[in-house]
């Protein structure tokens, strides 16, 4: 069976719904409950338009709800006929669940729940897995979201940074259980790419393309974290770096520099560099420049000082990273890098290990612990 | 989102305020416990915030390797242990003060006399994920 494409029809068979006169929170459920049964039904039996299929059975689904729903309530059911949807309005439909999931109102990890599922085709118990989270709260996450989000009017005019914002978080946090989220949030950000001219759409898609095409040389075959400079570069998916380069000189070409630009376009040059050694650090630290100037977020002037050090020198680097707050995440890290850089193995192996107490994440708590271990050996002589 | 664990402690924490053991309580303040307890863990799964929750019993044993192909040494349980956890709580949060306010309500649960214990609890964040971007 084509998972893809049930996931895929997903948001439109939604938007008509709703275009039937279904409520946003209703339609969304009724389509839950139609991919759920085409997950069960289709292995065995493929419809031969399931497009079709998905409508029929989610409609059905609707009109039992409502239904059940009225002889509680003991009102009438005002839904029941059928209109046929207008054509060519799927696609503002999609549009119109992009941002209703990544409505302001919603928390963060709320908005990444609802739009996996409502615009990405997620069942509930894939979200769940994915999250390391039990079903039933995943359910509960997402049925408040619909909560707060229902009396947001289906045609209101949305922001694209909020949709951006919960699409890169999908790509971030990393991915467990079955579904792949970071492949997941690129599909996302390519069909939202195709619905909408914007240049921050298509710098999140260069992106995301660019640091999935490093995916399979960021990790060692025993799980390790292998850091920027040493890994295996003929790794890299080259096919996916060309498309993302094409992608962000697209949107360049614009003249409307937003952060997602910035970052694709430092993660671009790193790209470009056939081996470590011939990276272009002096480009790179004038993109941070500009990312600081977007965005004036701490984090990005820690990578600054991390860039200024291969630029100018691990002097500068820490001289930059000095007048940055050291209770930033990972400063300490930055740090010890630095340091070793700088010939001081033992301050260096200190701050690994400081580093490594406050590490967010095993990968990295890892990765710090075994760069001080180096460095004591080494010292041991 | 970030999970926390929140241990509590047979032994091992600071003493609760209301520090009056269990076993001295009336049924009604038993009741009234446990429902607290219930009640806490069904709001979290309402509001899409609760991960597990295990209770463990307080006999324990050690054990370890004794080398090839010999059984594995037990030992204890040893009554000198300064620490002896009594279960846990997992929560999947927004933020870290979020976790201690869902901590300091879980610390309120009614003991004797009715009254909140105030009981410590440990609150331990889980190591999340590798973020993808890092540079």
């Amino acid at each position: 069976m084509d998972e893809a494409l049930l996931r895929a029809l997903t948001p439109a068979v939604t938007g008509i719904l709703v275009r039937r006169g279904a409520d946003f929170a209703a339609a969304e459920d009724a389509v839950q409950e139609a991919l759920v049964e085409a997950l069960r039904v289709w292995p065995d039996d493929p419809p031969r338009d399931p497009e079709g299929w998905l409508v029929t059975v989610a409609w059905r689904k609707f009109l039992d709800a409502a239904r059940a729903d009225t002889s509680r309530r003991h009102r009438e059911v005002r839904v029941e006929a059928e209109p046929v949807p207008g054509p060519g309005e799927t696609a503002d439909d999609t549009l119109q669940l992009y941002f209703m999931c990544a409505h302001p109102s919603l928390a963060p990890a709320s908005a990444v729940a609802l739009t996996l599922r409502a615009v990405g085709g997620l069942t509930t118990r894939q979200i769940a897995q994915a999250y390391l989270v039990p079903e039933a709260t995943m359910a509960q996450r997402i049925s408040r979201a619909k909560r707060t989000v229902s009396s947001v009017r289906f045609n209101q005019p949305g922001d694209v940074a909020t949709v951006l914002r919960v699409l890169y978080l999908v790509f971030n946090e990393g991915y467990s259980g079955d579904v792949d989220l970071a492949a997941e949030a690129i599909r996302l950000t390519r069909q939202l790419a195709a619905m909408i001219s914007h240049e921050e759409v298509a710098g999140l898609l260069a992106l995301m393309l660019l640091h999935h095409a490093r995916r399979p040389a960021r990790t060692g075959p025993d799980g390790r974290l292998v850091p920027l400079a040493e890994q295996d570069r003929s790794r890299w998916n080259t096919r996916m770096i060309a498309e993302g380069v094409d992608v962000l000189q697209a949107a360049l070409a614009r003249d409307r520099l937003g952060e997602f630009q910035a970052q694709a376009a430092i993660a671009a040059l790193h790209a470009d560099a056939r081996t470590a050694a011939e990276t272009d650090w002096t480009q790179i630290v004038e993109w941070y420049d500009e990312l600081v100037r977007l965005t004036d977020n701490p984090v990005a002037r820690l990578n600054r000082a991390v860039a200024v050090g291969e630029a100018d020198g691990p002097r500068a680097g820490l001289a930059a990273l000095a007048a940055l707050d050291p209770a930033l995440p990972r400063h300490t890290a930055a740090a010890a890098y630095l340091h070793e850089r700088d010939g001081d193995a033992v301050t260096a192996a200190r701050l690994y290990a400081e580093a490594a107490r406050s590490a967010p994440n095993l990968p990295e708590r890892d990765h710090l612990t075994r760069q001080a271990a180096r460095l004591n050996a080494q010292l041991r002589g | 989102m970030a999970k926390y664990l929140l241990l509590k402690h047979y032994r091992g924490a600071p003493a609760s305020v209301n520090d009056v053991p269990m076993d001295q309580w009336t049924p009604e303040e038993f009741a009234a416990h446990v429902q607290y307890m219930q009640d806490f863990a069904a709001r979290l799964e309402d509001t899409g915030e609760f991960v597990d929750e295990q209770a463990l019993s307080p006999e324990g044993t050690f054990v370890r390797y004794d080398g090839e192909g010999r059984p594995p040494v037990t030992d204890g349980p040893f009554a000198e242990t300064k620490d002896l956890i009594a279960g846990w709580m997992v929560i999947d949060v927004e933020t870290y003060e979020r976790a201690l306010e869902l901590a300091a309500e879980l610390s309120a649960a009614p003991g004797a006399g009715g009254k909140p214990i105030h009981e410590w609890l440990e609150i331990r964040p889980f190591y999340g994920a590798a973020p993808t971007i890092t540079e």
